[in-house]
């Protein structure tokens, strides 16, 4: 199983909010696929998956408050 | 980095955007280091992913009537005003060969913004840790940026001209109670959008040839 973390984004900024998933759980992803639109107060990015599988996980909905270091997801 | 300079002129805001996204592509493949579009726009309503309802003031009919288009964008931030008299920049950079840092990214922009400002005789200041810049308490330039694999697109919006501002009327610019202002209002004299991007570019220029 492979975690999926809110990475660092940047000095000072220490979360962020989910505005989009692009798969439900249970659904397959490839690596590299967006899996996940986030927002900080001027910015959104995105975050592709690590690896390929099935996303297990899904531990945030849309409109959530995730901190840097967090787990989003899981890939198994 | 250096970026290859696209100065479009006033554009329709779909149009740029699409331009932007071709850009992205190109900047993904890596068959271009980095791009900066310099633009103005038709009268337009852009909201971020932040934009709250109630954020635009005056009825669909009413935007009809006036014939300011609103779009949704995937941008950060929340809604506002593009028009002919604002310089509008949408980098699109690599910050994954730069620095992957988006407050980094935003100081940059906004340090841009400062030293042209500087350059014609106007403090303009950043303000506590809202994002922007203002002269005299008044806001001048606005950013909400989109990042994908740790490239840019959207940007950052400049209020130059004195005659554009009433627009801002219709919103709640970044859904707050802001007062917008613009380069002509603040000097009290004519600028000239095309001196005003060429100091913007070379600022921006400098600013990404080093990491700080």
């Amino acid at each position: 199983m492979t975690n999926v973390i809110l990475p660092e984004l940047g000095e000072g900024i220490i979360k962020a909010t989910i505005s989009y998933w692009y798969f439900k759980e249970g659904d397959k992803v490839n690596e590299k696929d967006d899996l996940v639109e986030l927002a900080t107060d001027k910015a959104t990015f995105n975050l592709p998956s690590p690896c390929a599988g099935v996303l297990s996980q899904i531990a945030f909905k849309e409109g959530d408050e995730v901190n840097v270091g967090e787990v989003l997801a899981a890939i198994e | 980095m250096e970026f290859e300079v696209f100065d479009l002129g006033l554009t329709g805001f779909e149009e740029a955007l699409r331009f932007q996204k071709e850009l992205f592509s190109r900047v993904k493949a890596g068959a271009l280091n980095g791009a900066l579009v310099l633009c103005s726009h038709h009268p337009v309503i852009t909201t971020g992913r932040r934009a709250k309802a109630g954020a635009i003031l005056v009825s669909d009919i009413e935007l009809e009537r006036r014939g300011i288009p609103v779009y949704q964008t995937e941008r950060g931030g929340e809604v506002t005003y593009h028009g002919p008299g604002q310089l509008t920049l949408y980098p699109v950079i690599n910050l994954g060969r730069l620095k992957k840092d988006i407050r980094y990214f935003l100081r940059e922009l906004e340090g841009s913004a400062i030293d042209m400002l500087s350059e014609l005789g106007i403090k303009g200041s950043r303000r506590g840790r809202l994002t922007g810049v203002w002269v005299e308490g008044r806001k001048v330039a606005s950013i909400g940026i989109a990042v994908r694999n740790w490239i840019t697109f959207h940007g950052m919006s400049i209020n130059i001209k004195k005659d554009d501002l009433s627009n801002f009327r219709l919103i709640r610019p970044c859904g707050m109670d802001i007062r917008m202002t613009s380069v002509e209002t603040v000097s009290g004299r004519s600028i000239d959008m095309a001196q005003v991007g060429a100091m913007l570019t070379d600022g921006l220029k400098k600013r990404f040839s080093t990491v700080n």
